[in-house]
């Protein structure tokens, strides 16, 4: 009944097929989280900025963004941006910038609630002491911000990670496709699936473990 | 840019030719209504692991605030951080490969079968964390107040936590079911013809593939919008008058 035979992942086989996917995983996940943090933070200035100019361009890419499913996201800028800038691009570099630009959606929202989250006198304590936007923004609130929502950032990276298995769909190396290449060259794709699944379930439970003991320590110093 | 080809839709599947109406008869099938049928695929597998997910996701996140039955507890909890720290990629790759090899009778199950429990299971572990949350978030007095009444822990479950606790989870339950819409999209990679299937096929025999990229997306707009618009119609339909739900959002 049991017919699975894992005798054959032994380490060179690791060591050439799915290490290489995995760092792919691991580097897509890391650039797609800072890029996403950044242009994240800017889309949710925007939006908070009260100009009706900046406003609505950043709530349609935001709203546009989190409507479309991420696989057809993929496969749209591996699509478009060959046009747009005249050349092919490799699909991991495809990905990257994806995720990159998919992932700034989810964490403007992120940035929102956690900027919103700031009690109002701290604005205004900031603008009575005679600060710009810029400082206040930069010293008083998105400091506060960002400790309110580490643990949701973190929660959404580890959803961000296990969501790079998508990129299968332009065939980018991941994790995924390291574990398949590696099942189908030895005739043993069933086995190779079901380590990929143990693989990620290790790192994502051990990763969200990892968050909830945080949440719990940042929840007493409040 | 400027050369748009939206007639591509209104062509014959087969020989490419121009039907006029858009719509061809008998065996002959024009790219939309290819597209239409890929949509239907893309909806019933969205509703069918939708449902399974709500029957699933109920009975775990009811499970996992039992009294007294830590291994009913255990058993729920297990069950959620099972099925989400896994992508939901692997897991469809796991019911559609690895499971009718570990069980033969299951060789037999369709391709849609499948996927709906995949995506459903996926989907019931987060439908079961909400739930718990909704229920953790009712005064303690609503139980004992059950329990003081003398109903058994099914009736106060029935008649007085639930009925509250799902009113609570709605909006996190409206989300959901549009991201389920969305996610079924992953079905591609096991050549079900839904939507994204049908772009990377129809985009490939057409080359029109930024018109049909456009058209496919704007049906998943379309579905996500949709069931958004049934989602908040059922919410105010139960809306219990007089209680405000509170959604956690906001300052201090």
């Amino acid at each position: 009944m049991l017919n699975l035979d894992f005798s054959f992942y032994r380490w060179d086989l690791i060591s050439t097929y799915v290490l290489k996917g995995f760092y792919f995983s691991v580097f897509l996940t890391f650039v797609a989280t800072l890029g996403g943090i950044f242009f994240g933070t800017l889309l949710a200035l925007m939006r908070l900025s009260g100009k009706k100019w900046l406003d609505f361009p950043a709530a349609a890419y935001v709203n546009g963004m989190r409507s479309v499913p991420l696989v057809m996201v993929i496969l749209g800028f591996f699509l478009l941006v060959p046009f747009l800038i005249g050349r092919s691009i490799g699909a991991e570099t495809s990905a990257v910038v994806t995720f990159i630009c998919f992932e700034a959606a989810y964490f403007s929202e992120i940035m929102r609630a956690g900027i919103q989250s700031i009690s109002r006198g701290q604005v205004f304590a900031g603008q009575a002491l005679g600060m710009s936007y810029a400082q206040n923004m930069k010293l008083v609130i998105l400091p506060q911000a960002f400790r309110n929502m580490l643990p949701v950032l973190m929660t959404q990276t580890i959803i961000l990670f296990q969501d790079t298995s998508l990129v299968y769909a332009i065939g980018a190396y991941d994790l995924l496709k390291g574990f398949e290449t590696a099942g189908k060259n030895y005739g043993r794709p069933e086995e190779a699936y079901l380590l990929a699944a143990v693989v990620y379930f290790v790192l994502c439970y051990s990763l969200s473990y990892v968050v909830k003991r945080l949440h719990r320590r940042i929840a007493i110093i409040r | 840019m400027a050369n748009w080809r939206w007639e591509v839709f209104c062509q014959n599947t087969i020989d490419n030719e121009l039907v006029a109406g858009c719509f061809a008869s008998g065996r002959d099938q024009t790219y939309l209504q290819w597209m239409l049928q890929a949509w239907g695929w893309t909806v019933s597998v969205s509703l069918s692991a939708l449902l399974l997910a709500l029957v699933v996701g109920s009975i775990v996140g009811t499970l996992r605030t039992l009294p007294d039955s830590p291994w009913l507890v255990r058993f729920g909890n297990a069950w959620v951080e099972l099925f989400r720290n896994i992508p939901l990629l692997v897991q469809i790759f796991l019911w559609y490969f690895v499971l009718p090899k570990l069980i033969p009778p299951m060789k037999s199950f369709p391709p849609f079968i499948l996927v709906v429990c995949a995506l459903g299971f996926f989907t019931s572990s987060r439908i079961a964390e909400q739930l718990r949350s909704g229920l953790m978030a009712l005064p303690r007095g609503q139980r004992y107040a059950g329990m003081a009444l003398g109903l058994t822990t099914a009736q106060y479950y029935r008649y007085v936590l639930l009925p509250m606790a799902y009113r609570i989870i709605m909006p996190p339950l409206t989300s959901e079911s549009m991201n389920i819409f969305k996610n079924s999209a992953v079905a591609f990679a096991v050549s079900i013809p839904e939507l994204t299937q049908f772009y990377l096929q129809a985009g490939e025999e057409t080359s029109a593939q930024i018109e049909i990229y456009i058209g496919v997306v704007v049906l998943y707009v379309i579905s996500a919008m949709t069931i958004n618009r049934i989602m908040t119609f059922i919410e105010r339909k139960i809306r219990v008058p007089g209680l405000v739900v509170a959604t956690g959002s906001g300052g201090h």
